[in-house]
């Protein structure tokens, strides 16, 4: 099952913020089948997308060595629809961290409009609790993030480009 | 910067309102966090992150949870926590009431001993220390 809801990031500073973009499309199957007669990228997928762009926020920032995962979704207020042909940007801003979670805020926009905004909450899967081992089979995180050109633009605080993680 | 016994309490009020959904008249000072008011165990992380930024502190996890205390077996035997591990958990949380507690000290009713008003104790003394 494809579950990639950020198209590419184009921009990504190590424990600070990241943006992306996702184009709504029509040959997504979600797009006519979530409200029969109005076609629309359900508000949902605005922040599973975010989220995968924090996820990636915080999974960095910790060197790739959490299991981290979308603990809660603090708040997510919708000011407009995102219909096929749009572009919406993506904005994620890591606001706290802790040793077993992170906090981060997201946009949408749309032609320079607000479209959406959400506090999301990651939280930290200790060794044991719901699965055992990685979330991602081998290889499929680094390949997901090669597509998502996410090394083409990630950066380290001091602006060098990201290092290779070990644990990708 | 002192803050007032009713400006911590109202803070972490807000807090528990929009991290839990509750109402405002449910998180008196009485009320249990997880009891009365339904917090589950990712609601104490997002709770911490609340509180942290409401207060600009930091809350290290083993200060509102002590669960090395609780797991250790030098602290706890059959389930119940010892003298020893009584004395431990005192030392670590000065502002919580455990009279109730160790009446009965069950770990497994740990979970439900933390109230608001424990809560704003715990801030006060990072606030006013």
């Amino acid at each position: 099952m494809r579950w990639f809801w950020v198209d590419r990031f184009t921009e990504f500073v190590s424990g600070s913020h990241a943006s992306g973009v996702k184009n709504v499309a029509l040959d997504e199957e979600v797009v006519d089948d979530y409200c029969l007669g109005y076609t629309m990228l359900p508000p949902t997928l605005i922040i599973e997308g975010l989220a995968q762009l924090g996820g990636i926020l915080v999974h960095e920032k910790f060197g790739f060595t959490k299991r981290v995962v979308l603990a809660k979704v603090g708040s997510a207020k919708y000011y407009a629809p995102a219909r096929p042909g749009d572009s919406l940007q993506y904005h994620v801003k890591l606001e706290r961290t802790q040793d077993s979670g992170a906090t981060v805020t997201g946009t949408s926009h749309c032609d320079g409009e607000l479209q959406a905004e959400v506090d999301l909450m990651f939280a930290f899967l200790e060794e044991g609790h719901l699965i055992d081992g990685p979330l991602f089979n081998p290889g499929d995180l680094l390949a997901m993030m090669r597509m998502m050109n996410f090394f083409h633009v990630a950066v380290t605080a001091d602006g060098e480009p990201i290092p290779f993680h070990e644990n990708l | 910067m002192a803050l007032s016994e009713d400006e911590i309490f109202t803070k972490v009020q807000e807090a528990l309102v929009d991290a839990l959904g509750v109402d405002d008249d449910e998180t008196t000072r009485d009320a249990t966090l997880v009891g009365d008011l339904g917090a589950e165990s990712i609601d104490f992380l997002d709770i911490v992150f609340k509180l942290e930024k409401a207060f600009d502190i930091q809350i290290p996890r083993e200060e509102l949870s002590p669960e090395d205390i609780l797991t250790n077996s030098q602290y706890v035997q059959d389930g119940v926590v010892t003298a020893d591990g009584m004395a431990e958990l005192k030392k670590r949380m000065p502002w919580a009431d455990l009279s109730k507690f160790q009446e009965n000290p069950r770990v497994q009713d740990f979970g439900n001993l933390l109230t608001v008003g424990d809560l704003c104790n715990y801030v006060d003394s990072k606030v006013n220390q």
